[in-house]
């Protein structure tokens, strides 16, 4: 990079990282979870998509039950810390709730489950859940990401012999990659995964499918696959300059800050994020945590069509991002390193079919905008990936398709969930699908089983 | 604004309420800093025989995180010599000859002891006595406090060493630890005293504590029963209040006590025939400062019903307490719920489905529940707007238009009338006449 950051002192990036919202003490627990009224079939627990009951394990808060509240949110989430800390719980739970509707603050159901899951954490962590005897069937999980643990979990509890192949060297897929460090650090991350380990379940971590293992080898090994690998790279630009050093992918720029060793981390002092989603906003204000002087969000469209939650609009502003709305990068340009990106207004037009207004290039609006760093947040790519190699597996605009009950792909043995099938959605959804493949693998398995497992 | 001065068995003061006989009364500082913040009156913390106190002395009772919403107590009278107490009682009644002073007593049950302490105590100038025949716990145990309290003829004995000396008014204070209250108010009654006090403090263990199995409060281990208060006893404060109030035998002034928390429940106490009341729990938990509200509040509330003195109040919903053989039978009301204010929060639903009697249907309407009574099958009980978080969300309508009119003790003397047996087969032929449908 042409011109990088001035490095922070140890003190600065921990401010800058520390979490937005901290814990909440065990009186304040108690206060907030007397607050909430106890619905019946509460609107809270429909909004979730892992239907956790939620009245319930409030009420158990409430009552001091504290281990009965943990037990409560496992059932419906094995990864419920990631969810309580990095849920766009305002659109969901908390969105949902009845307070809302009165016209009052919601209960803050995201820091009540965080309280609840770190107290059992915290706690001597007795069994909260009995195995079911192994029924001798074994099943491999691809990616450990949510989907994959979530499967992995829930399968194991059922009897089975469960191994999950990860690629990376720490395992715990976006839970421990992806999530800016002030929602959720990564230790936070790793300790569902060694509960989840304590089930039995057997982790490979450096094991790349069709790089350090083959699929069919792993098709041959197990008698049922479930594929949570979620998405691949970033979508490209498609604009020239995008080879100069200093543009790079917005997950490979999470996932190194995600390492919090920050001053390892090069950012460049002046940086544009291409794309408004909420990736986008991670990185923005990840590079503006890391000391960047300016940062930019360049986006075609306008406020109403960014994929971003407003929570998370709200914060880039207040970490002084500025945005570029109606703005199309043309070109990157710089000599070697990224020196600045021109780019054009755009005037929209109608919706067209799948709800995006259609932009149109205004003429002679170029202008360059002075760079030392280009981050590509535009959307990610399942492509350059072995599930493309298999030919049984249906993907149609880019996602996997499988039944919505089971789960299983159009491979009767293999199963998929996460980003791979919905395109990228929240940790929440991919913990749904992994536990719901699960209960597919078992009724593909174990037809003659007359009744799911009650805990 | 209205008068809220009052006179209470002969004792004046510019406002019905009076601290009761415990620890906010205590002291000369106490006393005098809640005269200066506007309390009428103090029933001085119980002065008598030697005693010692331990630790611990209270205990809450939180119910969902409401703090207090009960308080129990083993701390006994006043354990301050008696001579500084004397002294100290003299010096606020002549710094405060406006609001009332009344003493609250308790020593053996032996006459020269009574004879002596009431003397002793008209020498102070205060304006009245009270007498301690309530303490629960303690004190009763040497003979004293609710053992004398729960037995009518002792109570009338040493009431009457008392009425016999004094030259002032004279309230006795009535334990609730008894099966019918009337028989020691009558007892006061015969022994002319001037008013009776109720409710002491109900017998009570205010809890166990969980680690260590420990009886609450706990001291160095060991634990007893004690005397409860707070806002949780209130109901039934206002019960035997209002038991007393109505007995024709009794016939005495009423100063109210129990759970006394602000304006609103002191009002319900003087509609129930409290000419005072007074106030412990609320002041130990938030201070003498709510008098100012308690003021105010009570002050705002007649001049907006147009009521001019506090006279015309005690005792006006006293008439409205019947038995239930008066009731309508043919009285009926249903739910209703305003579906634009409901939130969807389905209380009502569960609370009717599994607590009362299954007439609130659960239906699925974009995404949420909705709450609808199904008014054929609703019986009127309540319990749905009682659980409903939402103000005026839930309404009870009356369907009858007051015109028919058949009580259970009429019913009964029709049946008599007839010559038909109290059968449930008659009992389901007079509802059906009226359109009552039992589920």
């Amino acid at each position: 990079m042409k011109n990088i950051a001035e490095k922070l002192t140890n003190e600065e990036y921990e401010k800058n990282f520390a979490e937005l919202h901290p814990p909440l003490t065990q009186n304040s627990a108690a206060t907030e979870a007397n607050r909430c009224l106890y619905c019946y079939d509460s609107p809270c627990m429909k909004a979730c998509p892992t239907h956790i009951d939620i009245s319930s394990f409030i009420k158990k808060i409430a009552t001091g039950n504290l281990l009965g509240s943990a037990k409560t949110i496992f059932k419906s989430n094995w990864v419920p810390l990631t969810c309580a800390r990095a849920c766009p719980v305002q659109v969901l739970c908390e969105g949902a709730c009845v307070f809302v509707e009165k016209g009052e603050k919601p209960i803050e159901i995201g820091r009540l489950q965080r309280f609840a899951i770190e107290s059992y954490f915290n706690s001597y962590k007795p069994q909260l859940f009995s195995k079911e005897k192994s029924n001798g069937k074994n099943v491999g999980i691809i990616g450990s990401g949510p989907s994959g643990l979530a499967c992995a979990a829930e399968l194991s509890l059922l009897g089975y012999d469960v191994t999950v192949y990860e690629a990376n060297k720490i395992p715990g897929g976006l839970n421990t990659w992806g999530i800016a460090p002030y929602k959720l650090r990564q230790a936070d991350s790793l300790k569902e995964v060694e509960f989840i380990k304590s089930f039995g379940v057997k982790f490979k971590t450096n094991t790349k499918v069709g790089e350090d293992i083959s699929f069919n080898d792993l098709y041959k090994k197990h008698d049922a696959i479930f594929i949570g690998i979620g998405l691949g790279e970033s979508t490209r630009l498609r604009i020239p300059g995008e080879d100069l050093t200093g543009v790079v992918d917005a997950l490979d720029f999470i996932e190194d800050v995600k390492n919090e060793k920050w001053d390892k981390v090069s950012v460049g002092k002046r940086v544009a994020v291409i794309g408004a989603g909420n990736t986008s906003i991670d990185a923005v204000t990840e590079a503006k945590r890391l000391g960047a002087e300016q940062v930019y969000v360049i986006y075609r469209r306008g406020t109403d069509d960014m994929s971003a939650y407003d929570f998370e609009y709200e914060l880039a502003k207040s970490d002084e991002v500025i945005f570029y709305f109606k703005t199309m990068p043309k070109k990157i340009t710089g000599d070697n390193f990224v020196e600045g990106i021109e780019c054009v207004k755009v005037k929209l037009g109608e919706k067209n079919e799948k709800g995006k207004r259609e932009t149109k290039v205004i003429p002679n609006s170029e202008f360059i905008l002075p760079v030392d760093m280009v981050i590509k947040a535009v959307g990610q790519n399942i492509s350059n990936n072995f599930i493309n190699d298999i030919y049984e597996i249906k993907i149609e605009r880019g996602k996997v398709v499988v039944d919505e009950d089971t789960f299983q792909t159009g491979n009767k043995k293999i199963f998929a969930g996460g980003d791979c099938i919905n395109g990228g959605k929240e940790v929440v959804n991919a913990a749904y699908d992994g536990k719901m493949a699960a209960h597919g693998i078992d009724k593909y398995l174990n037809s003659n089983k007359k009744s799911a497992i009650i805990r | 604004m209205a008068d809220l001065s009052t006179n209470c068995g002969g004792i004046k003061s510019p406002n019905p309420f009076w601290l009761a006989s415990a620890p906010p009364s205590n002291s000369a500082y106490q006393n005098c800093k809640a005269f200066e913040q506007g309390w009428g009156g103090t029933v001085w913390k119980t002065i008598g025989e030697p005693v010692m106190n331990v630790c611990n002395r209270y205990g809450g009772l939180d119910v969902n995180g409401l703090k207090l919403a009960g308080l129990n107590n083993i701390e006994l009278i006043s354990d301050r010599p008696i001579e500084r107490n004397f002294k100290e009682i003299a010096e606020i009644k002549k710094l405060w000859p406006d609001k009332a002073v009344i003493v609250s007593l308790m020593v053996e049950s032996k006459k020269e002891a009574w004879h002596d302490i009431v003397k002793r105590t008209i020498d102070t100038g205060c304006d009245g006595i009270e007498l301690n025949y309530g303490c629960p716990h303690g004190m009763s145990e040497r003979g004293m406090g609710a053992a004398v309290g729960q037995v009518p003829e002792y109570c009338q004995m040493i009431t009457e060493w008392v009425t016999e000396v004094s030259t002032i008014p004279v309230l006795v204070k009535l334990t609730p630890n008894v099966t019918d209250i009337v028989y020691p108010a009558r007892a006061a009654k015969k022994a002319k005293a001037h008013g009776v006090s109720l409710i002491n403090t109900i017998n009570s263990i205010i809890g166990v504590n969980l680690d260590t199995l420990e009886i609450l409060p706990s001291v160095a281990g060991k634990g007893s029963h004690g005397g409860y208060a707070g806002p949780a006893v209130k109901p039934i404060a206002l019960h035997l209040v209002s038991q007393v109030a109505r007995d024709k035998e009794v016939c005495l002034p009423i100063s109210g006590i129990g759970g006394i928390n602000n304006w609103k429940d002191a009002l319900e106490f003087i509609l129930l025939g409290a000419s005072s009341v007074q106030v412990c729990t609320a002041v130990m938990h938030h201070g003498f400062r709510i008098v100012e509200d308690m003021i105010e509040g009570l002050s705002n509330w007649m001049d907006a019903k147009g009521y001019k003195t506090l006279d015309e109040v005690i005792g006006k919903s006293l008439h409205r307490i019947d038995d239930f053989g008066n009731f309508n039978l043919l009285h009926k009301t249903v739910a209703r719920i305003d579906q634009e204010k409901c939130i969807h929060c389905n209380l009502c639903y569960i609370a009717c489905d599994d607590g009362a009697h299954q007439c609130i249907d659960l239906t699925p309407v974009n995404g949420h529940n909705k709450t609808v009574v199904r008014e054929e099958d609703c019986v009127g009980c309540d319990l749905c707007s009682i659980v409903c978080p939402v103000e005026g969300c839930i309404n009870m309508v009356r369907l009858d238009d007051g015109k028919e009119q058949k009580t259970w003790n009429e019913l009964v003397q029709q049946f008599k009338n007839d010559d038909k047996e109290l059968s449930w087969e008659n009992l389901a032929e007079f509802q059906k006449k009226h359109g009552i449908v039992i589920h």
